[in-house]
């Protein structure tokens, strides 16, 4: 096992896998000479060249209309939007076309796109550059949604997408680029649709993705010490969503903390939820609670931010009033 | 036009007949409730599509919009599989999934029918890149409406086009009206085929309603996009001799207007030119003619004699791997 951030995991990931298929190209705005705005593609073109880095215009629409172009043209195109909250500019390519392709023109094509974004807040960066947007692409059938939690998993996860065939949304979290894990020395890669225990605990199943699977075992440990066991489930993609998974979990445990970063209302967490009223009810023992961002824009002073977003201590609170 | 052979000369009439029949058909169809959901006909058009196509390879791509009927047909569909498309059966040629407004043919490299105005100009974009980045000799086609070019898909496109030099040609279908709405009422330049310039790109006014004017330019965009130069924008001037779609009487337009309209008709201008300049006799064209109407009944008997998909299919195919 080696040491290395998740940032590194990702260029790790993209370089193999510029390696090993020729298909494989990356495309978006800064990915070249700049290196990414996160640096996630840092170095790459040095290495691999402008043909299969190639720097774009700021234009997300036809960035993201063309990556699904190329794709159904026989390449294997990886899209960088620089943050989630621009592909807003593309969601009509990326919903309207990437998602039903395949589908509306009767299973005679594919479009193995993967469209990678940073998002999240935490860092002071106000209204338009602090949101998680995962609820928006889960609620349209057609395209995959994975959200690594770890180091291990973007760079397992992110060989598997370019390995899979319909498109995804890849959505790595902002605060987590410098988180440091181990990570397997030779090739593995992360199949979708596999949720990961990640502690496992009696009393309350705390589930979480992306960076709150972090908040959610940091609260597991102050539960601990409140004579509170408790179990956290990463579950690493929307879409393919593991409910099986969680509810086996909440089956030993008869109750049930979602945690997510989007906003509270309509959120991704609000569905597994349901999914766990439908096909559980009779074995949860307390209401099932949720733990979101507050349905606010995002506040630029830091005070208010920091009570926006979900933490160890809602956490905590929420496992506290079902116990 | 006297670089065509009488083969290919017939071959451009058979298709423009082929088209005009078939979109008389549908509409007829349309009406009989055989064909239901939006349904927009190229009646009038049919020199853009086939002068066009004409004008490339059987290997170039096409991408189109929601009035697509005439350049699926152009491109060689058979009209069973797009009249059986049109009655939601599953041997259309999108097994029923698409309808009217998402035709598609990976074999005939007809890459769809694109329904969100403009959307079709990003995802020829991606196909000529994929094109240029194996090296193919290819090119793509991709037509839209005068009513995408203000959106930003179409400027994004001719800009990220040009700057890469892709092979695409983007031929524009000016008719005048995006649904009722007049082109000088919604673009503040309406001659159309200058866009091209500030893309730093040809760009080109043709007749529309003249199928040799059309298949030449596109050949010349063809061979430029083929040597590597990159894509090019041609206006082909038109007119849709019914509404914007079955739903719509056209009561926006006067009656005069389309009468002079009818007058410069693409098919029967052609007809004149091949019986009067090239001595063709008329009893070989009403041969075609009567042919493509049977064609066309062919079709419809086809459709409507085609198994409906099943309900067990579904969820078949949102995704690849279930």
């Amino acid at each position: 096992m080696a040491l290395i951030t998740y940032r590194e995991a990702l260029n790790q990931a993209l370089r193999e896998e510029l390696d090993r298929d020729e298909r494989v190209f990356i495309m978006g705005e800064e990915v070249g000479y700049f290196g990414g705005a996160f640096k996630v593609t840092d170095g790459l073109i040095a290495a691999y060249g402008e043909k299969r880095i190639r720097d774009t215009p700021i234009s997300e629409l036809t960035i993201v209309g063309a990556g699904v172009g190329a794709a159904m043209g026989g390449l294997r195109p990886v899209v960088e939007l620089m943050t989630i909250n621009f592909a807003l500019l593309a969601i009509d390519q990326i919903v309207n076309t990437a998602a039903k392709a395949r589908y509306m023109f009767g299973g005679q094509t594919k479009v193995p796109l993967v469209i990678r974004a940073p998002q999240g807040g935490g860092h002071q960066l106000g209204a338009q550059h602090s949101q998680s947007l995962e609820a928006y692409f889960v609620h349209c059938p057609g395209i995959r949604v994975a959200l690594p939690a770890t180091a291990a998993d973007a760079k397992g996860m992110l060989k598997y997408a370019l390995r899979q065939e319909d498109p995804v949304m890849f959505l790595e979290h902002e605060s987590l680029y410098g988180l440091k894990g181990e990570v397997p020395e030779d090739e593995y890669l992360v199949p979708f649709g596999k949720a990961n225990v990640m502690r496992e605990g009696k009393d309350v199943t705390i589930v979480a993705y992306s960076k709150t699977v972090h908040d959610a075992l940091k609260a597991a440990d102050i539960l601990e010490n409140q004579g509170t066991d408790a179990e956290v489930i990463d579950l690493r993609t929307l879409n393919p969503l593991d409910i099986g998974t969680v509810l086996e979990s909440v089956k030993k445990t008869a109750r049930a903390v979602i945690v997510y970063e989007g906003w509270l209302t309509g959120g991704a967490g609000a569905e597994v939820a349901s999914r766990i009223y439908e096909a559980a009810f009779d074995d949860l023992d307390a209401p099932i609670q949720r733990v979101a961002s507050a349905d606010v824009p995002m506040p630029y002073n830091r005070h208010l931010e920091a009570a926006a977003l979900p933490s160890p201590g809602q956490i905590v609170a929420a496992v506290e009033r079902i116990m | 036009m006297y670089r065509l052979a009488e083969d290919e000369l017939l071959e451009i009439y058979r298709l423009m007949t082929l088209i005009r029949r078939f979109e008389d058909k549908v509409a007829e169809m349309y009406t009989r409730g055989k064909i239901t959901g939006f349904c927009h006909l190229y009646a009038g058009e049919e020199a853009i599509a086939v002068g066009a196509l004409h004008g490339l390879y059987d290997k170039d791509y096409v991408v189109s919009t929601y009035r697509e009927h005439g350049h699926c047909l152009a491109k060689g569909a058979s009209p069973r599989v797009v009249m059986a498309e049109l009655f939601g059966k599953s041997t259309g040629i999108s097994k029923g999934r698409g309808g009217s407004m998402h035709l598609f043919d990976p074999v005939l490299r007809f890459m769809g029918g694109y329904a969100i105005v403009g959307g079709g100009l990003p995802i020829a974009t991606g196909l000529a890149l994929s094109i240029a980045y194996r090296g193919d000799p290819e090119v793509v086609c991709c037509f839209f409406g005068d009513g995408a070019l203000p959106q930003g898909a179409f400027h994004e496109s001719l800009n990220m086009a040009s700057l890469w030099k892709l092979p695409v040609i983007f031929v524009c279908e000016n008719n005048f009206y995006g649904m009722g709405t007049l082109v000088q009422n919604a673009i503040c330049q309406e001659e159309l085929y200058r866009f091209a310039d500030p893309y730093k790109i040809p760009g080109i006014r043709v007749d529309g309603m003249d199928v040799i004017e059309v298949y030449a330019a596109v050949s010349e965009a063809a061979a430029r996009a083929r040597e590597g130069k990159g894509p090019s924008l041609i206006e082909a001037i038109t007119y849709r001799f019914r509404g914007h779609s079955m739903s719509d009487p056209a009561e926006y337009r006067s009656k005069r207007e389309e009468r002079l309209w009818q007058e410069r008709d693409p098919i029967k201008r052609f007809r004149t030119l091949l019986t009067h300049e090239r001595r063709i006799a008329p009893s070989v064209l009403d041969k075609i003619d009567q042919e493509e109407t049977a064609v066309v009944d062919d079709a419809v008997k086809f459709a409507d004699e085609s198994p409906e998909p099943p309900l067990s299919e579904l969820t078949k195919n949102v995704y690849v791997e279930e």
